[in-house]
């Protein structure tokens, strides 16, 4: 069995959820405090993938990134970046595609929280940047666990972003959701079968456990 | 010496509504805001701490300007040296008794008086219990302790008597009382009673 694309999607997932924790943290905590007027505008953006096919995503990612156009040609010859129908491309447009998925639960822990574990850390002097590290993200772990572990779900099951700006490339650009519907195409329902069982045990194992430690279990059991 | 003299409008269940403060506190003395719910009182603690911006006036502890609107000095909640004892406690919950407090120094651990805390408001054995544990009477005292560890210029108490039992009350109203001389601080703490529409400034002879 050729377990290259199978491989490949979890180093994509990896490699996504990684930078997408990173890059969630600060706009989650914008998102949980500011009272900014554009506020609105940017809860929008980061949930339009939600409803958006991701075909629309992946059009305009192709447009915008492929070297013919005025973009992909300066990412091309000053970052020496190629986007289209490469790895890269593919964790840009899963970062994006999985936004909200990781955004979403640390802003609605960071919201959760009461105001006065920030104040009172203020008030002894402590600064925001601390009182985040040390107070913050340490209560809402399991909402940083659910963002993670959805983030990494979501960007496994990705398929038409995908397909859109990636393509079929073995071994760069061919995940497991493409190869599943490539096999099918060649009435090879055996492979397809492969790869899908793999899918389906994998992610249920990664959901299964995300309820069994926010739910108190594994805790309960260990006792 | 504290003066401050503030004002902001605040918006109330019954509408806009005026706060007008004014105060002038000596070192080392102990004063009570009473008033019913809804007067201002919290507000007027948060403005002292800067955790809300008055509309206008000066707030001056000991020499230091920490808010003029008509100079525009507004210091930050982190540089007024101040302890502030939340209504809800707003203890950290991921962290032991003890974790709290330390978390509270603000110049590197002071071990030392981190114990003598502990010990002033009897929680030695329960110094590595999460807050989750204790009861009421003993989060307060917690939270009391904690505010403490900064070694503060003002003490500011919001409410710290109103959800406890009156055996427990007057316990803790030692424990204010005992903290309070000995750290030798300035002490503000609020109060509601029903019986006032305004706020109500009280002063107990601390004076021994």
């Amino acid at each position: 069995m050729n377990w290259e694309p199978l491989i490949l999607t979890f180093k994509l997932a990896l490699v996504t959820t990684g930078l997408l924790l990173v890059l969630s943290i600060p706009l989650a905590y914008w998102l949980a405090y500011s009272r900014s007027r554009v506020k609105p505008v940017v809860e929008t953006l980061v949930s339009m993938p939600l409803v958006l096919p991701p075909t629309v995503l992946g059009f305009y990612f192709l447009v915008a990134f492929s070297p013919g156009n005025v973009f992909g040609s300066w990412l091309e010859q000053w970052l020496g970046l190629q986007l289209v129908f490469s790895f890269q491309g593919l964790v840009l447009a899963s970062i994006l595609y999985s936004l909200p998925f990781m955004v979403h639960p640390i802003q609605s822990g960071l919201s959760g929280l009461s105001p006065s574990l920030k104040e009172a850390s203020y008030v002894m002097g402590k600064s925001r940047l601390t009182t985040l590290w040390k107070v913050l993200l340490p209560n809402i772990r399991p909402s940083l666990l659910t963002g993670i572990v959805l983030a990494f779900a979501h960007t496994v099951g990705e398929f038409g972003v995908v397909l859109m700006i990636g393509g079929n490339i073995p071994g760069h650009t061919k995940v497991a959701s493409i190869a599943i519907y490539d096999e099918v195409e060649a009435l090879n329902y055996g492979a397809a079968n492969f790869y899908s069982a793999v899918l389906f045990a994998i992610t249920f194992c990664i959901l299964l456990l995300v309820y069994l430690v926010n739910g108190g279990y594994v805790k309960r059991f260990w006792k | 010496m504290i003066s401050c003299a503030i004002e902001k409008v605040l918006s109330a269940a019954g509408g806009e509504m005026k706060l007008h403060l004014e105060l002038e506190l000596k070192k080392g003395e102990l004063i009570t805001l009473y008033g019913e719910s809804g007067a201002g009182k919290t507000s007027a603690l948060r403005m002292l701490a800067g955790l809300l911006t008055p509309d206008r006036g000066r707030i001056v502890v000991g020499g230091h300007t920490w808010f003029d609107s008509e100079k525009n000095i507004n210091l930050k909640p982190q540089q007024r040296n101040l302890g502030f004892v939340f209504q809800d406690y707003a203890l950290f919950p991921h962290m032991t008794v003890r974790e709290n407090l330390e978390y509270g120094a603000r110049q590197g651990k002071d071990n030392a008086l981190v114990s003598h805390l502990i010990e002033m408001v009897a929680l030695g054995d329960l110094q590595n219990r999460k807050p989750d544990t204790l009861s009421g009477g003993q989060k307060q005292r917690v939270a009391l302790a904690r505010a403490l560890v900064g070694k503060p210029e003002l003490l500011l108490l919001d409410e710290p008597l109103s959800a406890l039992d009156a055996r427990i009350r007057s316990k803790l109203q030692d424990d204010i009382l005992a903290l309070h001389r000995e750290f030798g601080l300035t002490t503000l703490l609020i109060s509601h009673d029903l019986n006032q529409r305004q706020i109500q400034v009280y002063r107990t002879g601390l004076k021994d």
